[in-house]
């Protein structure tokens, strides 16, 4: 079937003229026709644009055309902007909202050929770790329909996992790229801070916002992560050197590679399954000749804490824009303040509206030095502490998250729960450092397990290259779920 | 009875004038005359996922501003979003600066009525994007978001003005190097340059600080005078009465000319300011700062002073002309065609500028007149070579002030240049005598008071262009001779 092709396998086949772009994107849609009223993967689905897209690849294909992406069906998360394509985080409050402009990283995707199928679900703003808190639906984890796939980039990995698009984008502030790939037993790369272009993503966190990638193998995922990366002169925070080719970096040798295991992760509430599975794909960087130690990453506990006052604090900001003067809904109410608050009150969700809450109160006149700037410090106490183990280790295996999928509506009334679901996720936020998930198992229930690699800032290169040589000596991210098999 | 003094900062805000907005693309257009949203883009209208870029000339406009102003310019600048909802801004927050500005503690030493000198310390300027415009009608706002974004630059004082007097002198001071530095037109009345003072009172010779209140709406200098003098005046009558001023957001309402309450401020607002995510800290290396310094004009007291020193100009005379770039520029100009540098100055604060007042024009619209710098030069030669005589001179000016032309022309065309033929004058003055036998006889029987009005009466024959030592002479000789008889 060509949807099992994976991203690199689809892109030489193309090449070699096997298969055409027009047929593995119809194979894509079919797909998606059959499977996602299921999983509900996508928001929108973009079926003309992308046969047009697909016939255009096709006559560069036929042309000779060698554009790192021609002819690649994407899935594409929610948060990003496309030119003329409705695009709404997410949220009720960007209901019919159709940006006159495309994020940076997809002109790049597109440039290089590369189709868009849809946007796909996302908690509202990328706030959420289930995608439950989505304004429009819930996006269903492919290994077990009761389930969720993770958030807030559920519906990417969900497509991804489904067999639905070779790859897809999502966006990581704390976790929403790797914690719905652990769950939905997908590969994905968060870049460092500032290596991809944030213009056109529709900011949670501006500190910590990412895009990154998801592919079914961390060699699919640099293949993307490889088009999308470097300066754009919109966006001020991204840096300025040149990335290098991250597919080239691909070696699959890990031989001498320091690799730390930093025991902060270890922790009472992980799930024994999690914890076998991801000490067993450590067992197995040691048998590649790996140099495996045991280090401490000492501020980790503190990383909930900080990024629960950084993150909603931005995010107070972020948000105040959506008040219905400009775009989107506006409550056809008498005055402005009341259009203000009935507009706000209605377009956003209940997580939205407590983040907003929280973040305003972390920046209050007279609590601002107790949270937001005592926050800050602690980031840099993070942050060092990552600095301080990359001079003695070139990555960090982690688990991904502390458990499996979890059940929906499990965690939806206990906002604390939620957050742990993040946990293993945060600090790299936090410290701006690059982190890939790998499937490395699954649980008793069937559900997969992720490992979490993170790399020194800017060094995405030996992080998906450390990914890569694991998945070529394991098949944990060639196993589908069920419903990929149907249609 | 207690004597009060006031005791006043003023919070300016000058839009720089860049070609492009402060964090996006779009151009900086004329506001109150442009087409309503026009000059937008999705970053200044903050749609979602866009991002601010930040404009390099506002912050070398803005450091050109914080070295005149004598200020420290610290090694990094951070910005930071002040938070706030309303209409008029689209991101639901302001990319400002707050803890790390662009300058500091600097000062600006102004020359007050009694001839001394204040300096008063600045204590801040900061770069900030300014809001848009709303235009309130009976039931709904329109918003014009065409001047979002635009760069603005705070300045601050400390509370170092103690009057009316004081705040209209620091104002056109800062007003006239913003206008020598070429960072903005001082135009108030199209908000370019908005003025706020805070006003609080106290009796003299303490050093307690009352409650202040805040003026808005003040679109000229003369409006910043008077509302600071009348609210001085009100928060004396309120404390004299035993009553308390109440912190308050006053609006001057220039018909009435009185002060009124905008907003009672309760507390203080909240703009939960933190450093803005989306910009990274702005270093400023040291040799950018003196890359800027070099490139500074003259300002308004070396210019003073050179005019003093080189041209012998008076204190007062070189500081009226300084006072407003467009009048240093115009009288540089005039000597540049060759007026003597006093007579132009003469001219130029004397007949000139009640000209202007008359027309109620700004000093710092002087390049608008009819009056060339060059056509004043011309008239000021000829008065130096004698063709004609300041009476003259004075006439012409009024009508080269209203119609424009070249004066050498208009006084060929019209025979205005001087008579000094003594034989022309001499048959005027005697027809002046038979004219007026009465005065004369009496001139002749001891009334001298009389020779000044046959003076008068010659001068009019003459059309007044008669050189008026000649007539003089003349008309003593011929009285002479009468009495003679």
């Amino acid at each position: 079937m060509l949807t099992d092709l994976t991203l690199t396998e689809a892109r030489d086949r193309l090449r070699a003229g096997a298969i055409t772009a027009l047929d593995l994107t119809r194979a894509c849609l079919d797909h998606i026709r059959a499977v996602d009223p299921q999983v509900r993967a996508f928001l929108l689905v973009t079926e003309e644009q992308a046969l047009e897209a697909a016939e255009a690849a096709d006559r560069r294909l036929a042309q000779g055309d060698d554009a790192p992406l021609l002819g690649i069906p994407l899935a594409i998360k929610d948060v990003l902007t496309t030119a003329g394509i409705p695009t709404t985080a997410g949220s009720r409050i960007l209901e019919g909202f159709v940006p006159p402009y495309t994020a940076t990283a997809l002109e790049r995707l597109f440039a290089a050929g590369a189709i868009m199928l849809g946007k796909t679900n996302t908690d509202e703003f990328a706030m959420g770790s289930s995608t439950e808190n989505s304004g429009y639906v819930v996006t269903r984890n492919p290994w077990d329909l009761e389930r969720v796939p993770g958030g807030s980039s559920g519906g990417s990995a969900a497509a991804v996992a489904a067999r639905m698009a070779p790859g897809a984008l999502g966006t990581d502030t704390g976790g929403s790229v790797r914690q719905p790939a652990a769950l939905c037993g997908v590969s994905a790369i968060k870049p460092s801070y500032g290596r991809v272009s944030r213009y056109g993503l529709i900011a949670f966190a501006s500190s910590l916002d990412q895009i990154g990638a998801f592919g079914r193998t961390l060699a699919d995922c640099a293949a993307l992560l490889g088009v999308m990366a470097g300066h754009d002169p919109k966006d001020s925070t991204s840096v300025p050197d040149e990335p290098p080719d991250y597919t080239q970096a691909l070696t699959g040798d890990v031989h001498g590679l320091r690799v730390g295991v930093p025991r902060e992760f270890f922790i009472d509430g992980i799930e024994p399954d999690v914890e076998r599975a991801v000490r067993a794909a450590i067992e197995q960087f040691a048998a590649l000749g790996a140099d495996v130690r045991e280090i401490s990453l000492p501020h980790t506990r503190y990383g909930i804490h900080v990024y629960y006052l950084i993150a909603p604090a931005e995010a107070s900001a972020n948000l105040a824009r959506f008040d219905g003067v400009r775009y989107g809904p506006r409550a056809q109410v008498k005055g402005m303040w009341p259009a203000y608050k009935v507009t706000r009150g209605q377009g956003f969700g209940p997580e939205v509206k407590r983040r907003i809450m929280l973040g305003t109160y972390a920046l209050s006149a007279g609590y601002y030095d107790a949270y937001y700037l005592k926050a800050q410090k602690v980031r840099t106490l993070i942050r060092q502490d990552f600095e301080q183990a990359f001079r003695e280790v070139d990555v960090i295996l982690t688990p991904a998250t502390p458990g499996t999928a979890f059940r929906i509506g499990e965690k939806i009334d206990d906002p604390l729960q939620m957050y742990l679901a993040d946990i293993f996720t945060l600090t790299p936020s936090l410290a701006g450092v690059p982190a890939a998930c790998v499937p490395c198992g699954f649980d008793a229930h069937g559900l997969p397990v992720g490992l979490q690699i993170i790399g020194p800032a800017f060094d995405e290169a030996t992080v998906l290259r450390a990914g890569d040589a694991y998945q070529r000596v394991t098949d944990w991210h060639t196993r589908k779920p069920q419903i990929a098999e149907s249609s | 009875m207690t004597v009060y003094e006031g005791v006043i900062g003023l919070e300016v805000h000058a839009e720089l004038m860049t070609a492009s907005k402060m964090f996006c693309g779009c151009p900086v257009v004329d506001s109150t005359s442009a087409e309503p949203n026009t000059a937008v883009c999705p970053v200044c209208l903050g749609m979602p996922g866009v991002l601010p870029v930040l404009n390099r000339r506002a912050v070398e406009l803005g450091l050109r501003v914080g070295l005149a102003l004598n200020c420290e310019i610290p090694p990094f600048n951070q910005f930071a979003r002040k938070s706030y909802f309303y209409p008029d801004l689209p991101k639901g927050y302001q990319i400002s600066q707050y803890a790390y500005p662009l300058a500091i503690n600097g000062w600006l030493e102004i020359d007050l009525p009694d001839g001394s000198v204040r300096r008063v310390r600045i204590r801040r300027v900061h770069l900030e994007e300014d809001t848009g415009k709303l235009t309130h009608a009976d039931g709904y706002s329109l918003v014009d978001l065409n001047r979002a974004g635009v760069p603005l630059l705070e300045i601050v004082t400390e509370a170092d003005l103690r009057s009316a007097e004081e705040a209209e002198a620091y104002a056109r001071k800062l007003r006239a190097i913003l206008q020598y530095l070429g960072v903005n037109s001082g135009d108030m009345s199209k908000g370019v340059l908005r003025i706020e003072p805070n006003i609080s009172v106290r009796p003299v010779g303490s050093d307690e600080l009352r409650t202040r209140t805040e003026v808005k709406n003040l679109n000229s200098i003369r409006s910043l005078a008077r509302a600071t003098a009348y609210e001085i005046e009100r928060q004396i009558a309120i404390y004299e009465s035993g009553g308390e001023v109440q912190q308050a957001t006053l609006g001057w309402d220039e018909a009435r000319q009185v002060t009124a309450v905008q907003r009672v401020k309760e507390s203080a607002d909240d703009y939960r300011y933190f450093p803005e995510p989306d910009l990274p800290v702005l270093e400023i290396s040291r040799e950018w700062v003196e890359q800027v310094r070099a490139g500074l004009p003259e300002l308004p007291d070396a210019k003073r002073e050179r005019f003093m020193r080189e041209l012998g100009l008076s204190r007062y005379d070189a500081s009226l002309l300084v006072a407003d770039r467009a009048v240093a520029d115009y009288y540089e100009a005039a000597l540049a065609a060759g007026g003597d540098p006093k007579q132009v100055a003469n001219y130029l604060t004397g007949e000139i500028f009640r000209q202007m007042n008359l027309e109620g024009r700004d000093r710092d619209d002087i390049g608008a007149i009819r009056l060339t710098p060059q056509a004043l030069a011309a008239l000021v030669r000829l008065v130096q070579d004698g063709v004609i005589h300041h009476g003259v001179a004075k006439k012409l000016l009024v009508r080269l002030y209203e119609e424009g032309g070249d004066p050498v022309a208009l006084v060929e065309a019209e025979g205005l240049a001087q008579v000094s033929d003594e034989g022309a004058i001499g048959a005027v003055i005697e027809q002046v005598l038979v004219d007026h036998p009465d005065e004369v006889t009496r001139y002749l029987a001891g009334e001298e008071k009389l020779l000044q009005f046959l003076m008068g009466a010659a001068m009019r024959a003459l059309r007044g262009q008669g050189d008026p030592a000649v007539v003089r002479r003349l008309l003593a000789e011929r009285l002479a001779a009468r009495r003679a008889e």
